[in-house]
């Protein structure tokens, strides 16, 4: 668990270095109420379960969910929620029936959804002189639903409504071709939730994960990739482009996908024990995401996609039962 | 070049073989007292011949076989019963033992070589049971019953199981080294028996100069042997596994290699049936790996039957430090002990002085589905063992209990230290209960 930790660790950091001290005091936190709760219902228990790692990781999982800028009771009610409602009452470690930092950051963005959704500028752009402060699939969101662009692609409805970008993704665009706004969306120069803006510390702690074997290949490829297939074919569709003509790259590096493909989905208490099933389970996820964020109201949807994966997990395992050793036999 | 494997499942613990696989086999001096319990091989107990203060000879048989699923066993030294006691095996079965005090001078009988070009698959047969051949692999089922082939099957495939899989052991790879020509010679008489179409060696790729010697040694024979050598995995010399790696057949579930038309037989068996129907010699003694962090001076040794372990610890020089575990056999499925005056038997395939490196803490199952991916078999250890946990025997028992091989490839895998293959062990005898 310990290990899963310093997987998601650089991610942290760079939130803290682009969203300053209020996202570390968010954190902490987090990971305080998670541990504590742990303990205290630990002691009701009988047991002590705080070293086994896994309170912080949930710990660190809901502050990396959360806003800068949230009023710090939040991500306490959330982490508290978490480790006490979705963990310890259905049998702790093992035993729960969701991902407890999904399941928490879910319960705190439905009762609190403004505070929730209302995000600061890293650093990086600040310098910028940037006007907006929403996350760019939020912006593209309120833009589309507004009826105000048709055939225009998420990047262009960036640019025309002030969305800046830092000098040095501009300097990439340059050499490159690839778009600035998806330059600073994979180094982490957007705003967003404090651990899932920079793609690629996540994706290294992701590599980290899987060289040590911790998590297997199945559920992130899976997700992902089925994810940019659909995004591929239906992506265009709001945007009035038709069908082949969705954004893929932009789509996968926006909003908490990465973070939720890589060490959400991947938790193992609740995702499916063979990998046909890990498989299923990740097109499952990568299905929801796409439909809640393509087609629904909200801008975020990875969480609420594996949540109902994780519910769903049981089913699979029930029908994905591994093939028996042995030829039958002729009768 | 890319080897045959099996597919399914398998582990790939690091295979400690380089402490003793450079040692020659060593024959081990007669120790001061032997305990030679009358079962050595799976099924019933051998009922002893024998009374306190008999003289004995060495290889005189000392207990009949008793029923069908049974094997003779024979004193390895000249000596005198001086006692008959109960005494528990490392694999917990407990039965009696003649204690034997060996002569200050020993005979050295079974030195003549004997034609037995004469002899039909039936004499050898019967010559194979008279001499108390067990397989050495360490199932010690006895040879003649597997090898008599019920009217109706016919065997295309013998399989030589070369491959010794289980981590430390090195006493098949040493016998393939300094015995290739008795190996094989031991291989065409079960050839004579039971008249396959193709006869293979599997041999895993961490063994390639056995490949190479025995490959020479049966091409200047000319004998119709393949050796095949195998990609590294563990369960390999399982023979549900070997078949698939070797044949590419499924022994289905509750079945025999003869049900895919094969046969398999260790390279340790073909070597005690050589010796057995060349120089008439019985089986009473077999080359033991003594190895292990543990140990001074790992080693392979010819060891006689009842040699208690103390004794062969000794010979390898004692503990360098203090072992934390005591293995009979292999440290995925061997058998750990704890009383040092154990004596070894017909299946004692080695004797490991290991320490557990950590101490595992058992905390909860994380369903994280490695035992899954393990399972050579295809069962799934997590659901198992939640099923045994909470006395659902009945349960596990439908979800295919009684197919595992109890080979450890869940338990190697576990992150939660859950003791997998102690439940099933237990499941098994609750669910077989009425």
């Amino acid at each position: 668990m310990y290990s899963v930790s310093a997987a998601l660790a650089p991610s942290c950091i760079w939130g803290i270095y682009v969203f300053g001290f209020r996202a570390l005091a968010v954190l902490l936190v987090s990971i305080v109420c998670a541990v504590l709760t742990e303990y205290l219902l630990g002691k009701i228990n009988k047991e002590f379960t705080i070293c086994d790692g896994s309170a912080l990781v949930t710990g660190i999982l809901v502050g990396m969910n959360m806003s800068p800028t949230i009023p710090l009771f939040i991500p306490a009610i959330a982490s508290i929620f978490a480790i006490a409602v979705v963990k310890w009452t259905f049998g702790g470690l093992g035993a729960n029936w969701a991902n407890p930092a999904i399941a928490g950051r879910v319960f705190v963005f439905f009762s609190f959804s403004s505070v929730m959704s209302s995000f600061k500028l890293p650093r990086t752009l600040a310098a910028v002189d940037m006007v907006s402060s929403a996350t760019p699939l939020s912006l593209v969101k309120t833009v589309l639903s507004a009826g105000e662009s048709s055939g225009m692609t998420s990047i262009q409805i960036l640019a025309n409504n002030g969305y800046l970008a830092t000098p040095f993704a501009m300097k990439v665009q340059q050499a490159t071709g690839i778009s600035a706004y998806n330059v600073d969306a994979f180094l982490g120069n957007i705003p967003g939730c404090i651990g899932e803006v920079s793609k690629l510390l996540l994706i290294a702690g992701g590599i980290y994960l899987l060289c040590r074997k911790i998590i297997t290949w199945h559920i992130p490829v899976s997700y992902l990739g089925v994810y940019a297939v659909l995004t591929w074919i239906f992506g265009g569709l709001p945007f009035g482009l038709g069908f082949f003509h969705g954004e893929v790259l932009s789509n996968l590096l926006r909003g908490g996908l990465i973070l939720g493909a890589l060490f959400m989905a991947t938790d193992m208490v609740t995702s499916p024990i063979t990998h046909k099933g890990m498989l299923i389970f990740g097109a499952g996820c990568a299905f929801f995401t796409f439909l809640f964020r393509t087609f629904g109201s909200l801008p975020e949807a990875t969480s609420v996609a594996i949540l109902i994966m994780n519910i769903v997990t049981p089913t699979i395992d029930r029908f994905c039962i591994p093939k028996r050793f042995g030829e039958e036999v002729k009768q | 070049m890319r080897l045959a494997t099996f597919k399914k499942g398998g582990v790939h613990p690091s295979d400690m073989k380089s402490l003793s696989n450079t040692q020659p086999i060593v024959r081990f001096p007669i120790p001061s007292e032997l305990v030679v319990s009358m079962s050595q091989h799976l099924g019933a107990p051998a009922t002893a011949l024998k009374a306190v203060g008999d003289h004995v000879s060495k290889g005189e048989k000392i207990g009949q076989a008793s029923g069908f699923i049974s094997a003779d066993v024979h004193s390895p030294v000249d000596g005198t019963v001086t006692a008959i006691k109960k005494v528990t095996m490392a694999n917990s079965v407990c039965c009696d033992a003649l204690v034997i005090t060996p002569d200050e001078t020993q005979t050295d009988p079974f030195t003549e070589r004997r034609d037995y070009s004469a002899m039909t698959s039936a004499d050898l047969l019967a010559e194979i049971k008279d001499k108390g051949i067990v397989g050495l692999g360490g199932a010690t089922f006895p040879a003649h019953v597997k090898m008599t082939i019920s009217p109706g099957k016919a065997v295309e495939n013998l399989v030589i199981n070369g491959v010794e899989c289980e981590p430390y052991l090195t006493a098949d790879h040493r016998l393939m080294l300094e015995k290739p020509y008795e190996v094989l010679e031991g291989i065409m008489i079960c050839r004579k028996i039971l008249n396959p179409t193709n006869t293979i060696i599997g041999i895993e790729a961490n063994k390639m100069d056995a490949v190479e010697v025995l490959s020479k040694a049966i091409s200047e024979k000319g004998y119709p042997i393949t050796v095949m050598p195998l990609k590294m995995k563990y369960p390999q010399g399982d023979e549900k596994q070997l078949l698939k790696s070797t044949i590419n057949r499924e022994i289905p579930s509750g079945k025999l290699p003869l049900d895919v038309g094969a046969v398999v037989v260790n390279v340790g068996t073909s070597y005690a049936i050589f010796n057995a129907i060349a120089y008439a010699k019985p089986l009473f003694e077999r080359v033991v790996t003594v190895s292990g962090e543990c140990i001074n001076k790992p080693c392979n040794l010819i060891a006689p039957i009842g040699t208690k372990i103390s004794d062969l610890i000794a010979y390898a020089g004692g503990f360098k430090t203090e072992p934390d575990k005591l293995i009979s056999g292999g440290p995925m499925m061997g058998f750990a002990f704890f009383d040092e005056d154990t004596p070894i038997a017909k299946g004692t395939s080695g004797i490991l002085a290991i320490n557990d490196k950590k101490s595992y803490v058992k905390t909860a199952c994380l369903s994280c589905g490695r035992c899954v991916a393990a399972c050579p078999i295809g069962l799934q250890p997590t659901k198992l063992y939640a099923l045994i946990t909470n006395g659902r025997y009945e349960d596990a028992m439908k979800n295919n209990l009684m197919d595992c091989k109890e080979c450890g490839c869940c338990s190697y895998s576990c992150p939660a230290h859950l003791d997998l293959v102690h439940a099933f062990k237990t499941g098994k005898k609750m669910g077989r209960k009425k």
